[in-house]
């Protein structure tokens, strides 16, 4: 079976003034249907950049992303928006729900999107709101919810398209301990029982030892990992 | 859903969005007012009839025409009546108590003028009386005179007591007829001048006539013109919009600066929300950039940001015209013998509706291309 995601050559750089900084180079890579996979390294290593490249936020100097055999580099924004809202839910470090929205509202926004009518919808959103055992608080404004919760809410908002594959970036960088643990144990259950592919980019070695995949960058570069991380992982 | 989420973002900070919904309602307000006070400026034109021609001395308005015209203009080809009037000038008890009154030929002068609308048998009573006269509804209720009160005018363009009985109240055909006039027989005023002052005898201050149509008025007017030229007084004959608009051409630069400054308060109140709206979105880039995310285009976020622009401008502007009937009351209450016919039209109220959707579409403007233009990855915040 062919990889759901092939990076090859991938190139890119920000501008800041008149320098040219290279924040990713010559990646090429390829993730597995159903695999969790951990982006680890340093803070300005390119982590991020490469989850919004593969997550089609942003565009690359030269090089491909092939997603499920579509080259996302060759989409126009527009494509790219609507390619976006059916393959790919987001999960971010604060949550980012929207304030003046229920969490069953939030979690209904994606679904805006498909022309789905509003029973429909309802099902969806009720389906994931079970998933993450949040039902009972599907009323609630995020401002009511623990940073836990609403991590949980930003999970259901993430799967309830169906998606080909979840991006996270730092997932429970913002938790404390057994939040986190809540929030990774349902990442694991997206991918090992529903079979999701899973990309998270973590500074947290315990959150990367839940992925059944890792990968170091370092300036830019795919690279060994160091040693003591690298055991404390797997 | 984006709906829910449009009134919802327009009052997230409520504190916010109460006073900018207050400045433009102030806004409006002020707007309204003013657009009313020029409409009221214009109200004699508004209510010009383009049937009707007025004469008068080519000289000046306070020189008379003599009475002998009347007939030589009645014989001049599309005129099918004539009037004449005087502007009397008389002050009841007290000179704050302004207002207009004629002396006018009054049986053909009511003929001419059929929007002020008179009981028929009022209208009787006031034509058999040589010392009668008819009021306006507004004048009548202003000093509480009904008809077979009498009423004394101290006399300043003619000197002298004058006094009358009320016969007849008219009211107007529609609101833009000015109810605050005072009109009595012109025979009354002349056959007393030629008592008191007989050189004054037999002069008319002006003469209105009515042609058959609109369309003659120009020939009609030169028609009667040129009858009197080189004569010892020479007559301008013009539309009685014309005649009514000289009088504005006076005040013109007051109604210009009225103008400029009902368009500076649009432009600021303009200012206030472009920079709520700025203030808005830049707080919520991050929501913005959210939403691009899980795929929502430009145009989602802009029907969010200007449907919030429009709603906070709306709900400001309908409670700023709302506010605008009872301090235009009360203005006119303030002011009602300089401005006789004070009503809101309902092009002010277009007007101000026209302002406050110019309002809101152009202060989203700058948001929206900032909200759609910012790359997701900045707005998210996290590149690296």
């Amino acid at each position: 079976m062919a990889p759901i995601i092939e990076i090859k050559d991938l190139t890119k750089s920000y501008r800041r003034g008149n320098q040219s900084i290279v924040v990713l180079e010559n990646i090429s890579l390829n993730i597995e249907y159903g695999d969790f996979l951990a982006l680890m390294g340093p803070s300005g290593s390119g982590k991020s950049t490469l989850l919004n490249l593969i997550a089609g936020l942003d565009k690359a100097d030269s090089g491909s992303i092939k997603v499920g055999g579509i080259d996302i580099s060759l989409l126009s924004e527009s494509m790219l928006a609507k390619w976006r809202s059916e393959n790919v839910g987001f999960i971010f470090q604060f949550y980012n729900l929207v304030p003046v929205l229920t969490a069953f509202e939030n979690v209904e926004l994606p679904l805006i999107l498909t022309g789905l009518s509003k029973k429909e919808r309802k099902e969806h959103v009720t389906t994931a709101l079970n998933l993450v055992n949040l039902e009972d608080r599907m009323d609630h404004y995020p401002g009511q919810l623990s940073g836990g919760q609403q991590q949980r809410v930003a999970i259901a908002r993430a799967v309830v398209t169906d998606p080909t594959m979840i991006v996270a970036d730092e997932p429970t960088g913002d938790l404390d301990r057994a939040s986190a643990e809540e929030v990774l144990r349902l990442m694991e259950r997206l991918s090992g029982d529903i079979g999701k592919t899973i990309i998270m980019v973590t500074h947290d070695p315990r959150a990367a030892k839940k992925a059944n995949n890792m990968k170091y960058l370092e300036k830019g570069v795919l690279a060994n990992a160091p040693e003591a991380s690298f055991s404390e992982c797997l | 859903m984006l709906l829910k989420l449009l009134f919802r973002n327009a009052f997230r900070h409520k504190l916010r969005a109460g006073l900018t919904i207050c400045g433009i309602c102030v806004a409006i307000l002020a707007f309204g007012l003013l657009r009313t006070v020029v409409s009221a400026w214009y109200a004699g034109v508004d209510a010009s009839s383009s049937t009707r021609l007025v004469t008068r001395n080519a000289i000046s308005l306070i020189f008379p025409l003599p009475l002998s015209y009347k007939d030589k203009i009645r014989g001049v080809e599309g005129v099918k009546m004539v009037s004449l009037g005087n502007w009397f000038g008389g002050i009841y008890i007290e000179e704050k108590n302004f207002f207009a009154n004629f002396a006018v030929d009054s049986k053909t002068y009511l003929d001419l003028y059929p929007e002020f609308v008179i009981p028929p048998e009022q209208k009787l009573s006031f034509l058999k009386d040589r010392k009668g006269c008819v009021v306006g509804r507004k004048l009548a209720k202003r000093f509480g005179w009904k008809p077979g009160d009498t009423i004394v005018l101290r006399g300043t363009i003619f000197p002298g007591n004058w006094e009358f009985i009320l016969r007849a109240v008219y009211k107007g055909k529609n609101k833009t007829i000015d109810e605050s006039q005072f009109f009595f027989h012109w025979d009354y005023l002349n056959e007393t001048m030629k008592k008191v002052q007989p050189r004054r005898a037999d002069q008319v201050g002006f003469y209105i006539i009515g042609t058959s149509s609109p369309d003659i008025a120009a020939s009609t007017s030169k028609s009667v013109d040129s009858l009197f030229k080189n004569s010892f007084a020479e007559t301008l004959t013009e539309t009685e919009k014309a005649f009514q608009m000289s009088f504005i051409a006076l005040s013109q630069t007051i109604l210009m600066v009225i103008q400029l400054v009902s368009l500076v308060v649009i432009v600021i109140i303009l200012a206030v929300v472009a920079n709520t709206m700025a203030m808005s979105v830049r707080e919520r880039m991050n929501e913005y950039a959210v939403f691009k995310t899980l795929g929502f285009g430009g145009f989602y976020l802009s029907i969010l940001i200007l449907g919030e622009s429009l709603l906070i401008t709306a709900i400001g502007c309908a409670i700023g015209i709302i506010a605008t009937f009872p301090a235009a009351d009360a203005f006119a209450r303030a002011v009602g013998d300089f401005f006789p016919i004070f009503n809101i039209s309902s092009r002010t109220i277009y007007l101000d509706m026209l302002a406050a959707l110019i309002v809101g579409v152009v202060a989203a403007i700058f948001p929206i291309w900032r909200a759609v233009t910012v790359p997701i990855a900045s707005g998210l915040g996290r590149v690296g």
